[in-house]
């Protein structure tokens, strides 16, 4: 792709960002500011121990480091901000260098994706003039438009955008066959936010099976005699010696339990207030139905029901009543079990970094599928390397369309106040406009079926429709039927469920398409 | 495989664009609006809110009268009566969402989240239903252009940061009355000489200051039916006149019944009495007004005299130009040209009147991208100390930015040689051919960007070095000269342009004529 054209984009994107400066911002505001206070007035030992503001620091040495670095600029702008007494201090000098600073952080994300776009394969494309049929420019802009960074980072507060970038950064390099640098920015980001432990078995399995075995067999598995210990070596380096750095300090001082006690905290229940479009959502809704249905047939008395069904997912810790309750144990085991397929079938296969981008795939969305406390906006983390995949096959790119649409969607009750409503709505619609024209120009086919979205089957066009209806209902109709004082939670109930169905199908789809391309090439 | 947009491409990015635009103006109105917080009199508004209540409150008659209720010193309505109608039925559901909103004098300062978000959205409704759509369909008529050309034009236009931060930012309701003119203009140039006057009417009761834009209607269209047959012409000027007529009985028709009510409605909308300029302006008088003391030596009558006059000599040039050669082309030229010089010389302009003349350069945008752009950005600079004032700066800094990328990107406005079609040039070339050509074009060149760094100096200065306090005004004092100088030049630039433009059908038919 073009320099200028990519330039264009970064350009436009980034003075959509400055324009969202003055948006809403959530809580998150605040646990960074006071972040920069803890890391710029308080000694590194004290660090994980300070709590004068109940948002303590609970992200990985790294990113503390990162807003201490912050802290330095953010002198510059209003030095009252770096109080840590000073709660809910938001000056407009305030707003406008936290706001600055995710937005300069995100030209981590402009280079990773810049290299990103280097590795797009052109199988059997052929070159064509029109805009939209290059597959570097699309995904350009899939990454760098990606609704959910936008709104999650730009408006909610976050700085997704620059650990998405060294998330890119090491997909690229792997990509690019540059294994150890790969793996350098992955540990790099794992000690910057350990949320992407999620994705970490697939760079275990990866690394180990293409990196540190050499050679494979005829039939595609692994040459144990091929173990390069020299590699192996390198490897430990590198990720040990960033842990170190990291973590070093804090094991020095003895502080190793209490830092890990802040990053893992286990007192939170299995679903967050807003259920995450994931397995639990329909477990839940399931359950609500069965306690409904046994309450009926006298099989429950109604003074079994807890408390916390009645208030429709306010209380954080969640009793079920008909199905079993879930512990913390549960959910690990049952996302190990889902990720288990992928990464055997990446093991056993001379995998390449495709493979490696599918099995990253599959494990974000078992971790999301079926993980304990799950935010909705660990979603990004599937969409976003699914993107890379979309541009180059039209199977990918069929599930990620309907992913990226529904799981969108499901972000939208993270930006609840009505001020924001159409800036959520315009930027969603921007997004599914151009990643539906542009998806469908690039993978178009001869046989185009009649009243159907681009790539999509009737059935997922017709899911795909009653998202909008559902929003509708939920911004609007739910409100005009009168029904917000009886059932408040409804409307989130259902756009966590809706988008559950749609999530749970992806998923499925994409591990079919995953496992049937290994029979695929065994035949060939 | 389609190598070309498909109808589904088409219709996508269009509507991505249209999104696009709606986003840049809901973004822009979650800034702060003109008097946020700033009692007593707060500021656009409240005008518009308490607009809102005297409509919906008082009958008919009283909206324009100074009574027990109806203190016309607070922001007394001063528009035609279409705004008022617009503003009571908003009243009425402003009403109907919470009856504190539009209570009389109680709901005076009213400001909430809420409220805003209502306002705000009235803004949005009324630039949806009729500015946006304008725009659209004034784009995809250009018959000679591609669909991505048009898409990418309209995209443009509707990115034209003045008007985003005036009505989203600032707050007023711009775009209705800039929407009916410019759909006027479309039925204009389309033969529909009926309705294009009915719309410019409109637009004309809606908002007074679209008189700017009268002068070259009435002379294309009287050109017009002069160039026809003699009978043919004479009918069509009447059903013009009946147009204009009914539709003015139609909107004022509860006025019309009282000539003391009417004298009242006239006398409100023409505030004679109010100074020759408010606040600073980039137009001759106030940027004359730093040399020239004119209340020493002048009557306030005289000044009057004085713009009246000035503002007639500068429309004769481009009215008899248009008046006997009528075409398409000189009639937006002539917009511009008249507007400009309604800016620059009249009585009582504000400052937010630069968007009359901005309307009809952004329709020359396609023919002149470069001057277009020059004279566009220079414009929402000039308004810069009222948006100082409103806290928009940042805002009208990015928009500005982003209209600029946009018109590069589609239009390339700002890498276009400027000398094509150029008067002056096309003149050196026959005349003075030792002059070698790229002269002008650094020229030219050198002089836009000298001038937008030379803005963006003024502006940073304004905003960052508080002014010496012998001289409060000294920043936007400055500004409006900065601006006035470009705008007088862009005038004459204008006038030459249209003086100079001769209709290609209408050369082509002398072409014939002579070799025959």
């Amino acid at each position: 792709m073009a320099a200028p054209m990519y330039f264009s984009v970064v350009v436009t994107v980034t003075i959509v960002k400055l324009l969202l400066i003055p948006s809403y911002r959530s809580t998150d505001f605040e646990v960074h500011r006071n972040w920069l206070a803890i890391t710029h007035s308080r000694p590194v030992s004290q660090w994980y121990y300070e709590d004068t503001s109940e948002w303590t620091l609970d992200y990985p040495p790294m990113f503390a480091w990162f807003e201490f670095l912050l802290s330095r600029i953010a002198k510059l702008f209003d030095p009252a901000m770096l109080e840590v007494t000073n709660l809910n201090y938001a000056s407009f000098a305030t707003v406008l260098f936290q706001r600055l600073s995710v937005i300069v952080s995100d030209f981590v994300l402009v280079y990773a994706v810049y290299e990103c776009c280097q590795c797009v394969q052109l199988v059997g494309k052929k070159k064509s003039p029109h805009l939209l049929s290059q597959p570097m420019f699309v995904l350009a802009v899939l990454l760098l438009w990606n609704f959910g960074l936008l709104i999650v980072d730009h408006i909610h507060f976050q700085y997704n955008g620059f650990l998405t970038g060294l998330k890119l950064l090491s997909i690229a390099r792997i990509l690019q066959r540059r294994h150890l640098e790969g793996a350098f920015w992955f540990s790099l980001l794992l000690n910057f936010k350990h949320i992407y432990l999620y994705i970490a078995p697939a760079y275990f399995i990866f690394l180990l099976r293409s990196y540190c075995f050499t050679r494979s067999n005829r039939d595609g598995r692994v040459q144990w005699t091929s173990l390069s210990l020299m590699n192996l070596f390198g490897l430990g380096v590198v990720v040990l010696e960033v842990f170190a750095i990291s973590f070093g300090p804090f094991i020095a001082m003895g502080q190793l339990g209490q830092v890990l006690s802040r990053l893992f905290p286990v007192k939170r229940g299995l679903v967050h207030a807003y259920w995450a479009p994931n397995f639990w959502a329909l477990y839940n809704i399931a359950d609500k139905a069965a306690t409904a249905v046994a309450v009926r047939a006298k099989l429950l008395s109604a003074d079994d029901i807890t408390k916390a069904t009645m208030t429709g997912g306010l209380v954080q810790e969640y009793t079920h009543n008909a199905l079993p309750t879930i512990t913390p144990l549960v959910t690990v085991i049952l996302t190990l079990a889902a990720m288990m397929p992928a990464l055997v079938h990446l093991w056993r296969r001379p995998c390449t970094p495709r493979d490696f981008l599918r099995c990253l795939v599959l494990c974000a969305f078992s971790s999301f599928l079926f993980g304990y406390h799950v935010h909705e906006k660990a979603i990004i983390l599937i969409i976003i390397p699914l993107s890379l995949l979309a541009v180059e096959s039209r199977q990918d790119g069929q599930v990620f369309l309907l992913l990226s649409t529904c799981g969108h969607l499901s972000l939208f009750p993270l930006l609840f106040t009505q001020a924001e409503t159409p800036s959520k709505v315009c930027l969603m619609l921007m997004f599914s406009l151009f990643a539906f024209m542009s998806l469908g120009v690039l993978h178009s086919s001869s046989k185009k079926r009649p009243y159907c979205l681009p790539l999509l089957s009737p059935l997922e066009t017709a899911y795909t429709v009653g998202l909008v209806f559902l929003q509708l209902y939920c911004s609007l109709g739910h409100h005009t039927l009168g029904l917000t004082t009886r059932l408040p939670f409804l409307p989130l109930m259902l756009t966590s469920v809706y988008c559950a169905v749609g999530v749970m199908w992806s998923w499925l789809k994409f591990y079919l398409i995953t496992l049937t391309d290994m029979q695929h090439l065994k035949q060939s | 495989m389609p190598q070309h947009p498909t109808m589904d491409t088409r219709f996508g990015t269009l509507c991505t664009a249209v999104v696009f635009a709606v986003f840049v103006r809901w973004v822009v109105s979650l800034n702060s609006y003109s008097g946020m917080g700033k009692p007593p009199m707060y500021g656009d508004y409240e005008a518009q809110r308490h607009w809102m209540e005297i409509t919906t409150n008082l009958p008919i008659k009283q909206w324009y009268f100074n009574g027990t209720d109806n203190d016309l010193l607070y922001w007394g309505l001063d528009y035609p009566p279409l705004t008022a109608y617009h503003m009571w039925l908003c009243g009425k559901v402003a009403e109907w969402i919470d009856p504190d909103w539009t209570s009389l004098f109680a709901s005076r300062g009213y400001e909430s989240y809420e409220h805003k978000l209502f306002m705000r959205y009235s803004v949005l409704i009324g630039d949806v239903v009729i500015y946006i759509p304008a725009v659209l369909l004034y784009c995809f008529l250009q018959k000679k252009f591609t669909h991505t050309q048009k898409v990418l034009l309209s995209c443009v236009l509707l990115l034209f940061p003045g008007l985003i931060i005036i009505d989203y930012g600032h707050f007023q309701y711009n775009s209705i009355s800039l929407g009916l003119t410019l759909w006027a203009v479309i039925a204009l140039s389309h033969r529909h000489e009926v309705l294009g006057s009915a719309a410019f009417m409109l637009a004309l009761c809606y908002k007074q200051m679209s008189l700017y834009h009268a002068m070259p209607f009435f002379c294309y269209l009287l050109g017009k039916c002069w160039q026809q047959r003699w009978k043919k012409g004479f009918f069509s000027l009447c059903c013009i006149g009946v147009s204009v007529l009914a539709t003015f009985a139609f909107v004022w028709m509860p006025f019309l019944s009282d000539k003391d009510l009417f004298l009242q409605v006239v006398h409100r909308i023409f505030p004679v009495a109010r100074g020759v300029f408010e606040d600073k302006v980039s137009n001759f008088w106030c940027s004359l007004s730093v040399v020239v003391k004119f209340r020493n030596f002048m009557s306030h009558e005289g000044l009057l005299k004085l713009c009246l006059a000035t503002t007639l000599l500068g429309l004769v040039p481009s009215s008899l130009d248009l008046l006997f050669r009528p075409s398409g082309n000189k009639f937006k030229l002539a917009l511009v040209n008249s507007s400009l010089v309604f800016f620059l010389f009249s009585f009582q302009v504000h400052e937010k009147s630069i968007l009359l003349p901005a309307l009809p350069v952004c329709l020359l945008l396609p023919w002149r991208p470069f001057t277009s752009t020059w004279f566009l950005t220079i414009a929402t600079f000039s308004m810069l100390p009222l948006l100082v004032k409103d806290g928009l700066v940042i805002a009208t800094l990015i928009t500005s930015i982003l209209f600029i990328i946009a018109v590069e990107l589609g239009l390339q406005g700002v890498s276009s040689d400027p000398t094509i079609g150029c008067p002056v040039c096309i003149w050196s070339s026959k005349n003075l051919p030792w002059l070698p050509h790229r002269v002008f074009f650094y020229a030219v060149k050198s002089g836009f960007y000298a001038s937008l760094m030379g803005a963006l100096f003024l502006g940073l200065l304004s905003v960052v070095v508080p002014p010496p306090s012998s001289l409060p005004d000294l920043w936007p004092v400055l500004i409006s000269v900065y601006s006035c100088s470009h705008f007088i030049g862009f005038t004459l630039y204008y006038h030459i342009v249209q003086l100079m433009t001769t209709d290609s059908k209408e050369t082509a038919a002398q072409k014939t004529k002579k070799t025959q």
